[in-house]
């Protein structure tokens, strides 16, 4: 699986110097890409391992959830899956942080939810999959967040319209007769 | 005002009356008050709710066009200025509360978004919300001075007193917002992408040409 952002911008590999976090997961989950880009770490990892991979992270300090966010990779140049998930987290102990990302593809996009481990999850989670359209297997409440409960498409999906299709227009028109 | 000078008619002369009488129509009356007592529903969403607390605010002082009292329950107001762009989600509140508002009542749209969507082409936002409830003074701006709101509530004022009635006879005889706005999508021709289909780039062409044609000018 690999990151399309990596053919963008030219990311260094990892220093050589010994990375606890990254020994620990591929010890776990076996070779995994992990890269430093000024001074950030960021590790792909396999969507149907993220949760364990994410539990484990939290045990080993992780302990706030700061974003989850989606991107669509629809079009993108050298890119191989469509919805890239990005996992941003922080050590409120040792001050670090580490960008975890996962793909998954259509149809039917969806990952297992980390509401488990961060509550902070449950809204965040509940936005991407209001706007991309992703299923957080296992949210114990994934409705829309911002879009009207009958909205049915993900706007900020590549393939919708910016204009969206006419769902703006949907209303009733109260004239001064009704009102 | 325009209470009207005594009658000079015939038949009314004899009334005889004293010096500091006037009579004008009951219509007249009624729109007087109402225009300068205007209670003004502020419903802001957005940037342009800043200018119309300014407005409200001491160096502009709405105060003197009896306009000053905004209240908080549609219930109370009689002037509903929408300043700000009307998300989806907002429209069903806006109409909602317009509903609430009692008669006789007027609106202004504030702003450019209020009026047409502004900059906010996007799925989410209402392209002007004349074409859900009716507007009866548009404020154009980005935002609007207080000059200008203040400009569009003293035209209001004018057209209370021109037209008002004690009844609002007005408001059911001028069929105003009909479903005369357009409310199908324009073709969005941006978003297709022309560069991959020779079809559609000569329609596109064919299109421009028309709205450009010079006949159309005559
Ligand atoms: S018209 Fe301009 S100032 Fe007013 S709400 Fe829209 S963007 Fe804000």
């Amino acid at each position: 699986m690999s990151s399309p952002s990596d053919t963008l911008h030219e990311s260094s590999p990892a220093p050589t110097e010994a990375n606890p976090h990254r020994e620990a997961l591929e010890q776990a989950y076996g070779p995994l890409e992990y890269s430093v880009y000024r001074g950030q770490q960021r590790v792909v990892v396999p969507a149907e391992k993220s949760f364990d991979v994410l539990a484990l992270l939290k045990q080993r300090g992780f302990d706030l959830l700061v974003d989850v966010s989606c991107v669509d990779y629809l079009e993108y140049r050298g890119a191989t899956d469509r919805y890239g998930l990005i996992y941003l987290l922080a050590s409120t102990t040792s001050n670090e942080r580490l960008t975890v990302r996962a793909f998954v593809n259509d149809p039917e996009p969806a990952i297992a939810s980390v509401v488990p481990l961060w509550k902070a999850a449950n809204w965040l989670e509940r936005e991407v999959w209001d706007m991309f359209g992703i299923h957080f297997t296992g949210h114990p409440d994934l409705r829309r967040l911002v879009m009207p409960e009958a909205f049915t498409a993900h706007p900020l999906r590549k393939d919708y319209p910016l204009q969206g299709r006419g769902e703006r227009h949907n209303f009733p028109v109260i004239t001064r007769d009704h009102s | 005002m325009a209470l009207t000078q005594p009658v000079s008619q015939p038949g009314a002369s004899h009334l005889d009356l004293p010096e500091n009488v006037v009579v004008s129509r009951l219509d007249e009356l009624a729109s007087w008050c109402r225009k300068n007592s205007l209670w003004p529903m502020p419903f802001a969403t957005a940037c342009c709710g800043i200018e119309l607390m300014a407005t409200g605010a001491a160096k502009h002082d709405l105060a003197r066009f009896g306009a000053e009292v905004f209240r908080f329950s549609p219930r109370q107001c009689d002037l509903m200025i929408v300043a700000g762009r009307v998300v989806m989600k907002m429209l069903p509140v806006l109409q909602r509360i317009w509903q609430q508002m009692h008669e006789p009542k007027w609106c202004i749209s504030m702003g450019a978004c209020a009026s047409t969507g502004g900059v906010f082409d996007t799925y989410a936002v209402v392209q002007g919300i004349d074409r859900f409830i009716p507007v009866d003074m548009y404020v154009p701006g980005c935002p609007p001075r207080p000059e200008q709101l203040i400009q569009a509530i003293i035209d209001l004022q004018d057209k209370i007193q021109r037209e008002g009635t004690i009844t609002g006879r007005e408001f059911n005889t001028r069929q105003r917002q009909q479903r005369k706005r357009a409310l199908v999508e324009i073709p969005q021709l941006l978003t297709v992408d022309a560069s991959r289909n020779p079809n559609l780039q000569r329609q596109l062409a064919g299109s421009a040409r028309d709205l450009h044609d010079p006949s159309d000018l005559q």
